[in-house]
């Protein structure tokens, strides 16, 4: 049973479990599957500043929090009792082009050479790592959700705002993949 | 301008009419870790795999998306045409979302953090739960980046 929780789950099985988490928030409290909301949460339970957008019940939200809290857990225990042995299985074009652009660590989730503290200190590091998540912050606010609000929870209920803001975190993450990150790699 | 929620409904509303207790909020935090370890355990917080799914070489994350939505659609349906209520016996609601230009510049303005930090606001967590430390950086430079959209709201086009 360990083996067999050890290895990679299948697409298939992550793909009806994460689909299962919406009706289970529903069901358990008419809540809605969202979890770019919790930096909102953050930003106005920590800095609201009086701008108008931070003030509202957070505390009215907390629910989000602790369940943020508890996808923090769960990859504590998947990765220190669930661990894979095997080194991540990789594309192999995908491999061959990131060594192109200066990838060269293929073992854990993520590369080590691009995410440590020592990479943050470089200029590529520093513009993934920081930029990166500023751009993922600002962008989710502002398209009103992110893959769990719209691509999961908001195609689920058919709502076409959240199939226009699935499309484009696509393009968007197309255009990076293919003109910026071949740039922003070999900085 | 007492209280200026017009305009700034939460995305992520909760409906529910009950006040909860901390122990009842304990309940999403156990759905939340379960949900992370089918992150961890289906690689979706790799980086790589974030990759191959923009370079187009591999199915995996299409396959984990496109059967959650699925999952997801027939769940909702099944919910509407039963009429099921949640475990306190309330109805469920849904909420229309209004479209904005928002969701497309907002779209690709966050499809560009996606495949720069291989994340979505959900994996960050998962990430660092895994012993990520300087994923730390990547999210509270993402809270950073919620506050200046906070911020220059009513400057944006939406």
């Amino acid at each position: 049973m360990l083996s067999f929780l050890q290895q990679p789950w299948h697409w298939s099985i992550a793909g009806v479990l994460i689909g299962l988490t919406v009706p289970t928030l529903l069901l358990l409290g008419n809540k809605y599957f969202g979890i770019s909301a919790n930096l909102r949460h953050i930003c106005a339970a920590c800095l609201p500043a009086n701008i108008p957008f931070f003030q509202y019940d957070w505390k009215k939200e907390i629910w989000n929090l602790f369940f943020i809290g508890g996808v923090f857990v769960g990859g504590f225990i998947a990765a220190h009792f669930l661990q894979n042995p095997e080194p991540i299985q990789i594309a192999a074009a995908t491999k061959a082009t990131l060594e192109m652009q200066g990838i060269h660590e293929f073992t854990g989730l993520i590369p080590n050479d691009l995410f440590s503290f020592a990479s943050l200190g470089t200029i590529r590091g520093f513009i993934i790592i920081v930029l990166g998540g500023f751009l993922v912050g600002f962008g989710t606010r502002y398209a009103g959700g992110c893959t769990s609000g719209h691509a999961i929870m908001g195609l689920s209920d058919l709502q076409i705002p959240s199939l226009i803001a699935t499309i484009c975190f696509m393009i968007g993450g197309f255009v990076m993949t293919w003109f910026g990150l071949p740039f922003i790699l070999n900085l | 301008m007492a209280n200026q929620n017009e305009g700034f409904v939460c995305e992520t509303p909760n409906h529910s009419g009950n006040k909860e207790s901390i122990l009842s909020n304990l309940k999403y935090a156990i759905v939340g870790m379960f949900f992370g370890i089918v992150f961890v355990k289906a690689e979706i917080v790799s980086w790589f795999r974030i990759q191959e799914m923009f370079q187009l070489t591999s199915f995996h994350m299409y396959g984990v998306i496109g059967t959650a939505v699925v999952v997801g659609a027939i769940s909702v349906f099944l919910i509407k045409k039963f009429n099921i209520q949640t475990i306190s016996g309330e109805k469920v609601r849904f909420h229309p979302k209004q479209f904005h230009k928002g969701q497309i510049y907002g779209g690709l303005i966050f499809g560009f953090g996606w495949a720069m930090t291989g994340a979505c606001p959900g994996p960050l967590f998962a990430q660092i739960g895994t012993g990520a430390a300087v994923v730390v950086v990547t999210l509270l430079s993402a809270i950073a980046g919620t506050w200046v959209y906070g911020f220059l709201r009513d400057k944006l086009p939406h």
